[in-house]
């Protein structure tokens, strides 16, 4: 074993530990964390054993009580996700989404590298609880490293009666099926992830129902999660609802995974409390990204994976709970903070992720599909100096063509600028398209003036001077 | 070589048989067939269909949407440099013009001796350890322009063959469900009643 709890582990490269309550990773440290014979060392399948014990209501109730909220993107809680399914409409699925894809989140992939077992145990869980007959664990494709530990987990834990038929010899029945996917940020989208599982395009169901939950895989109910959602059950049933809230706050208890990436000393993942952590910890924190990289100023962040709008430091003080970010005007979405320095070129970086959104349109909505191509286009010729000032109304005509009405933002004091909370209204039946909105719009409102020194201003001419 | 040979025939067999509807074996399969030859062959989406129950052009229309499946040769290995924000912020821009500079091709290319392809790509999950890159799907992390160099380097003279399978391999091991363990695929035209753990009672 080695303890190393200021550092990152060499075999979990990004990963800190620190001195915090892990529900999560608290079997990182192990450079075998991802075998059978170490998950079963360090309690593995006793949270799995203790739910079989008891009547699967009890354990749905158990997970309803812990408040365990979605770590996905969305905050939905899973215990009430469970329980939208209609009535004796059976089989019922689960189906796990692993495509993580999110600019600036990693959590899922870790947990899937270095814990499969984990997972596993939190998916045989949910299946117990929610009465789900078969699971299918998506895996996004690029990621060849989790698919190879989860398929190794899995034979193993076939091989040792914990998945597939009677389990631990009991009337628990399920198999759990490895998918993977071929490169789609928008199959993140659960419907859009139901849709690539039954061998389609990965293109979003038009909404309602707005929960597979309803109508889902082949039609049937089917309750989609995220990763790092089911790998908290084990701890759970291990240590009831009780201990489970006692960490964080009400509304956001346990632990959650943040990565913080960009201009910060120590940029890593961490395993952190949910609901009280403030951005100012985590980014200054001794125990995470120990400030600003050279001492420069921070000069913006990303709150919560690139399709959140961004927040500057005057917003520092906000603790990682849903209630507080929303009404100031971003999410916390997936667990991902982007931190820009005073050095950073505001445009320039505002592109690279309306690029990205744009090209992972999947094509379905014409206000995402024309609009995230326009946008990019535009803000290219803004960032190469060939723009003009009426590019920069044009950008925000083309957001208000994605998103209706006023677009969440921070509030600014040197700008007078009072917050917008969070949601917006969407013409899209998905988030990417006003993802790609949110960067220009943040951009645009909390740094105005970059824009304006590199765009061509232009006077419009009277006809009446033609000829005179 | 362009269907799939016997040896993947089998292996289709067995993933269709995990799933309630055959079709939903269609992205591993045409993993399996980029596996096979390197890319995905017109043949190859035609056996597919024809295993699967669809036409050609559904599955060439399910594989065209992905950003993974290449429908013309690529090098031998395929390098796919992060150009999304956090990688931009920490310098990968400079990483890709230098990857141009070194193997002569610009984003999309391909060296005239079939070794190396090029691409820009965009969020891989590894964030923190930017600009990071993936080499046939493996990661590098934190990449200079002299870890480029030595990268290609090392390929160039074989000595990461082992640690990096070419260009259609994804993973060495493969989920195997022993037959006296799995329930089989849940078919909903078959099965329309509860699971029996739902009685309202311990299932141990």
């Amino acid at each position: 074993m080695t303890s190393n709890p200021g550092g990152t582990w060499p075999h979990a490269p990004g990963f800190y530990p620190g001195d915090r309550p892990k529900i999560v990773t608290s079997r990182f440290e192990y450079e075998d964390s991802y075998t059978l014979q170490r998950y079963l060392a360090t309690d593995g399948y006793a949270g799995l054993r203790a739910a079989l014990g008891r009547p699967a209501s009890d354990i749905h109730d158990e997970v309803k009580n812990a408040t365990v909220l979605g770590r996905g993107g969305a905050g939905f809680p899973a215990g009430n996700k469970w329980g939208l399914t209609p009535q004796g409409v059976w089989p019922r699925y689960l189906v796990v989404n692993g495509d993580e894809s999110e600019p600036g989140t990693y959590k899922d992939r870790l947990l899937m590298e270095r814990d499969p077992h984990q997972l596993i145990e939190g998916c045989l869980i949910a299946c117990y609880a929610a009465g789900l007959s078969q699971c299918f664990l998506y895996i996004r494709g690029e990621m060849a490293l989790a698919q190879e530990r989860v398929a190794n987990a899995l034979n193993e834990a076939y091989a040792a009666g914990y998945v597939g038929k009677n389990i631990l010899g009991s009337k628990f029945s399920v198999d759990i099926v490895l998918h993977w996917g071929a490169g789609a940020y928008v199959v993140g989208e659960e419907t859009a992830l139901i849709e690539s599982l039954e061998g389609n395009r990965g293109m979003p169901r038009l909404k309602p129902p707005y929960f597979p939950a309803a109508i889902g895989l082949y039609g049937q109910p089917t309750i989609v999660n995220n990763v790092e959602t089911l790998a908290n059950l084990p701890w759970l049933l291990r240590n009831g609802a009780a201990a489970y809230t006692a960490i964080g706050t009400a509304t956001s208890p346990g632990t959650r995974m943040v990565a913080v990436s960009g201009h910060v000393n120590r940029p890593g993942v961490y395993e952190i409390i949910n609901g009280t952590t403030t951005f100012r910890d985590l980014l200054y924190g001794d125990d995470f990204c120990r400030g600003i990289r050279n001492g420069n100023e921070l000069k913006a962040f990303v709150p919560g994976g690139g399709s959140a709008p961004w927040f500057t430091p005057d917003q520092l003080d906000l603790p990682f709970e849903a209630s507080q970010v929303g009404p100031a005007g971003s999410m916390l979405g997936s667990g991902a903070i982007m931190v820009m320095d005073s050095t950073t070129d505001i445009p320039r970086a505002a592109l690279t992720l309306t690029r990205f959104y744009a090209h992972e349109s999947c094509g379905k909505c014409t206000p995402c599909r024309e609009g995230g191509t326009w946008l990019e286009r535009i803000l290219s010729r803004v960032v190469d100096g060939k723009g003009t000032d009426a590019d920069l109304d044009q950008l925000l005509e083309v957001g208000e063509s994605i998103c209706p009405g006023a677009f969440p933002h921070a509030s600014n004091e040197k700008l007078g600028l009072t917050a917008v909370p969070f949601p917006y209204r969407m013409n899209t039946i998905c988030f990417v398209g006003p993802s790609a909105y949110a960067p220009v719009h943040s951009a645009l409102t909390l740094f105005r003036s970059e824009f304006e020194a590199r765009v061509t201003k232009r006077t419009l001419i009277p006809v009446t001077a033609v000829g005179q | 070589m362009a269907r799939l040979n016997e040896d993947n025939v089998r292996l289709a067999r067995e993933i269709i048989g995990r799933y309630p509807k055959p079709r939903s074996a269609t992205i591993p399969l045409l993993h399996l067939a980029q596996e096979q030859d390197g890319y995905v062959t017109n043949e190859a989406m035609a056996h597919i269909g024809e295993l699967v129950g669809a036409t050609s052009a559904e599955v060439y229309g399910t594989a065209s949407f992905y950003e993974m499946f290449k429908f013309e040769p690529v090098g031998k290995y395929l390098i796919n440099i992060c150009g999304t924000m956090s990688c931009a912020l920490m310098g990968a821009e400079e990483l890709m013009h230098h990857a141009e500079e070194r193997l002569g091709i610009h984003m999309g290319g391909t060296t005239p001796d079939g070794m190396f392809t090029l691409e820009r790509a965009e969020c891989q999950a590894a964030c923190t350890e930017a600009p990071c890159l993936q080499v046939n799907y493996r990661y590098r992390f934190r990449v200079t322009p002299q870890n480029f160099d030595d990268l290609v380097n090392q390929l160039s003279s074989g000595q990461l063959t082992e640690e990096i399978p070419q260009h259609g391999t994804l993973t060495v091991t493969r989920q195997h469900i022993p037959a006296d363990r799995g329930v089989g695929a849940v078919d909903p035209e078959l099965v329309t009643e509860g699971p029996a753990w739902l009685d309202g009672k311990a299932a141990l």
